[in-house]
């Protein structure tokens, strides 16, 4: 059995890190369209190393969202990170220290943690911060290079571009939903609600943060309710 | 113009909130979750979200609806038949840009 080095945690981490830097690229490029500093960006992205909770949060702090808007949202959209923090937390040695706890949990995404959970045995520290580092800089470098980027581009490309993300996010939803009836059901009436919301007089009042949490949280509900997942399965929501 | 004490703070609580989210689990609880619902819910949460994100967001995320909606449907359709990441957020960007190309020539 290969031994879980440092070494091999940051070669396991390098096709985590080139998916998101075209993740993150597009983000940049999302947030400083936007009109923020390019420096604020890659901040952003430093600080928080989420995708789809990153950019909601963007886009609400762009809109001028009150604050508790912000931070509800963002817990609603990472609160799958509680699950796999907690199912790491059976995953890794006992001996790991409290410091390296703390400090390492702040790496936990959707494919770190995929690939954390996939080792044989425990982890230990070495290993999984070589696995968070390369990602974690994949992040912060897509960033910078998209957000750098958009002053650079025409209107024409940067209109296009303007779809990636989205596209990012259909790639992420549309194979699962494709293989799982209970996830296809959950994609469409989220999707739907959204809409119905977005579009009909009166509600569309509702803003971006809100809207999302309504839709999220009745369709997640409904799907727990009606198609409760087995045992261990419910560890391998991977979406970033 | 933007306010910086307005912006770092939003973007202080986002990261805040989203490190203890990331952290009582690990350092602090380290007990699972016997909750076969909630566990279920967690497990649906990313697919929600994701597409309460995407719809109809998406559809105004470009220069005109209709060149969104061309991306879209080829997004769904590289997503369906099994591309990757990039291939499909690629696919539709330039499916976005051969469209508004059409609708300048034709409209």
């Amino acid at each position: 059995m290969e031994t879980l080095s440092f070494r091999k945690g940051v070669k396991d981490g390098l096709p985590i890190c080139l998916g998101y830097i075209s993740v993150s690229f597009a983000f940049g490029m999302m947030a400083t369209q936007g009109g923020l500093p390019v420096w604020v960006a890659l901040g952003i992205s430093m600080t928080n190393l989420t995708s789809a909770g990153q950019v909601a949060g963007t886009n609400l702090i762009l809109a001028g969202a009150g604050y508790a808007e912000i931070a509800i949202t963002t817990f609603v959209i990472n609160l799958r990170y509680f699950l796999m923090s907690l199912s790491l937390s059976q995953k890794v040695e006992d001996t790991m220290t409290g410091l390296q706890r703390w400090v390492l949990s702040f790496g936990v995404t959707d494919e770190i943690f995929a690939v954390a959970v996939q080792q044989k045995g425990a982890i230990n520290a070495r290993y999984f911060s070589g696995l968070i580092l390369t990602p974690y800089c994949g992040w912060a470098l897509g960033t910078f290079l998209g957000a750098a980027a958009t002053g650079l581009l025409p209107a024409s490309l940067r209109s296009a571009l303007g779809i990636a993300l989205y596209g990012m996010f259909l790639a992420i939803i549309i194979p699962p939903a494709r293989g799982s009836r209970p996830v296809r059901a959950v994609v469409v009436l989220a999707g739907a609600l959204s809409c119905l919301i977005a579009w009909t007089p009166g509600l569309s009042g509702l803003s971006g943060g809100w809207s999302i949490i309504l839709c999220a949280v009745t369709a997640s509900a409904f799907a727990a309710f009606r198609w409760p997942v087995a045992e261990e399965s419910g560890e391998e929501g991977a979406a970033p | 113009m933007i306010s910086y004490a307005y912006v770092l703070t939003g973007v202080l609580v986002m990261a805040a909130v989203t490190y203890v989210i990331r952290a009582l689990p690990l350092a602090v609880f380290r007990r699972k979750i016997s909750s076969r619902f909630f566990r279920s819910f967690l497990f649906y949460v990313p697919y929600a979200v994701l597409s309460a994100m995407t719809f109809p967001a998406i559809l105004s995320s470009t220069a005109s609806g209709w060149s969104a909606a061309a991306g879209l449907i080829a997004a769904i359709l590289l997503a369906w038949f099994g591309r990757g990441l990039l291939t499909v957020a690629l696919g539709s960007t330039a499916v976005v840009f051969v469209a508004e190309r059409l609708l300048e020539l034709f409209f």
